[in-house]
């Protein structure tokens, strides 16, 4: 499958990350996470913290983090796993 | 990263029932054999038994690996039935529900959604906002730090079933009720302007079924994050109880933490308010506390006391309530607690 990724393609087509939460240690995992596999899979990503309360819950997020891909929640509550990460960059 | 690492983590996924058949089979064993070996480690210990040391560190090897094991057992079962609930599923269930009703399903919700302490604002407010009445919100909040898989582990493997049942009935009691009287005072003037004048974008987390593959991912992803992270914690409590075990004198409590102390209890839960500790870190000294002299009532009030009350939080809170709201949230729970303590003394011997 990887062999078919074409990293030119979605290096073109940045991806705007936001990590919802307030600072606690599975925020910071989950962003150094989304770094780390946007890294391995050669993908472009720009990664915002978002720490203000009041932003986080008018994201709609209750329980932190919550993951913002391209304006779309896909994530809320615990840390991530790598092959969703990896299927959020993947996707269109 | 290897492929090998790959397959070990994927095969629980693809062989759910074989993989939970064979980890039962091992946690049995290894329970099983706990008890032999850690009296053949103290044992080959240069120490007499008979000795303060001798009996501390009996105490350490003892509730170590008993303490570590229920509690890896307990998290993965509860990390399955987490699964079940989400916090948006327990705030659909929530909204728009009476009092009364809504505060006993609140506190029974409360502990079977997952949630990590950080998240207890944004939570707060989105039940709030869904129309979920500020008594019943309050019931989830207070029940779900005290009533919970770690200390229903601990409370297991130090005192049994009995005093396990006793303590978690006791906790959602005292959660129902503060949350009803909290309802009862009519306080959502006390919210602070910013949470009554926020709209929610609309966005809501879409809400998935998980297969039984996802809901072993979530029992062994809970185990690795919550046993990974209160692992210290017990490892302190229990060296701690272990000294207290070895070196304070038989009944040396007894004068002062025993029943007959009718201040005892409202000082145990003065005490625990600014201690900042969950569930792990306070039994093993809860349980040392007891084997000194302390009574019952007294040690599971202090206990609750804090868990369920601390500085931190009311810090955390204060960004979303007013001084008022905080106060009455703080005033009611010390109070249940305190009954509790109470009763407990006066009932048991």
């Amino acid at each position: 499958m990887d062999s078919l990724f074409d990293p030119l393609r979605d290096g073109v087509a940045m991806k705007e990350i936001k990590v919802l939460g307030t600072g606690c240690a599975n925020c910071r995992t989950t962003a150094r996470l989304l770094d780390e596999v946007a890294r391995e899979r050669a993908v472009e990503i720009r990664v915002e913290k978002v720490e203000r309360i009041e932003d986080i819950v008018a994201a709609g997020v209750m329980r932190t983090p919550g993951v913002i891909v391209d304006g779309k929640l896909v994530h809320s509550g615990g840390i991530p796993a790598r092959e969703a990460i990896a299927a959020w960059l993947r996707a269109a | 990263m290897t492929s090998l690492t790959a397959g070990v983590r994927r095969w629980p996924r693809q062989q759910p029932v074989l993989f939970l058949a064979l980890a039962t089979f091992a946690w049995s064993l290894a329970y099983r054999a706990l008890i032999p070996l850690s009296e053949a480690i103290v044992a080959a210990l240069p120490v007499e038994r008979a000795t303060p040391l001798g009996s501390a560190l009996q105490f350490f090897f003892y509730d170590t690996p008993k303490v570590l094991l229920l509690l890896t057992g307990v998290v993965f079962v509860m990390g399955i039935v987490n699964s079940h609930f989400t916090a948006e599923r327990t705030r659909a269930l929530l909204a728009g529900r009476s009092e009364g009703v809504g505060n006993l399903m609140a506190a029974g919700l409360g502990t079977v959604t997952p949630f990590c302490s950080c998240s207890a604002v944004p939570l707060f407010i989105g039940f709030v906002q869904a129309g979920v009445p500020l008594g019943v919100t309050f019931s989830f909040l207070i029940a779900a730090p005290m009533v919970n898989e770690v200390a229903l582990a601990l409370l297991l493997a130090m005192f049994g079933w009995k005093i396990a049942l006793l303590y978690m009935g006791l906790g959602l009691t005292v959660a129902i009720v503060a949350g009803w009287i909290i309802g009862r005072l009519q306080m959502d003037d006390q919210l602070e302007r910013w949470v009554r004048d926020l709209r929610t974008g609309g966005s809501t987390f879409p809400d998935e079924s998980p297969t039984w593959a996802d809901r072993i991912r979530a029992g062994l992803d809970a185990v690795g994050t919550i046993v990974g992270r209160v692992w210290p914690y017990i490892l302190a409590g229990i060296a701690i109880g272990a000294a207290i075990h070895g070196y304070v004198p038989q009944d040396f409590l007894a004068s002062f933490m025993g029943r007959e102390a009718w201040w005892a209890v409202p000082l145990a839960v003065v005490l625990g308010v600014p201690m900042y500790s969950n569930a792990a870190g306070i039994l093993p000294v809860v349980e040392a506390l007891l084997s000194k002299g302390a009574a019952l009532g007294t040690a599971l009030a202090f206990m609750m006391s804090v868990v369920a009350l601390s500085l931190p939080e009311v810090v955390i809170l204060r960004k979303v309530l007013r001084p008022r709201l905080i106060a009455a949230f703080i005033g009611v729970v010390a109070a249940g607690i305190l009954i509790v303590g109470y009763v407990f003394n006066a009932v048991l011997d």
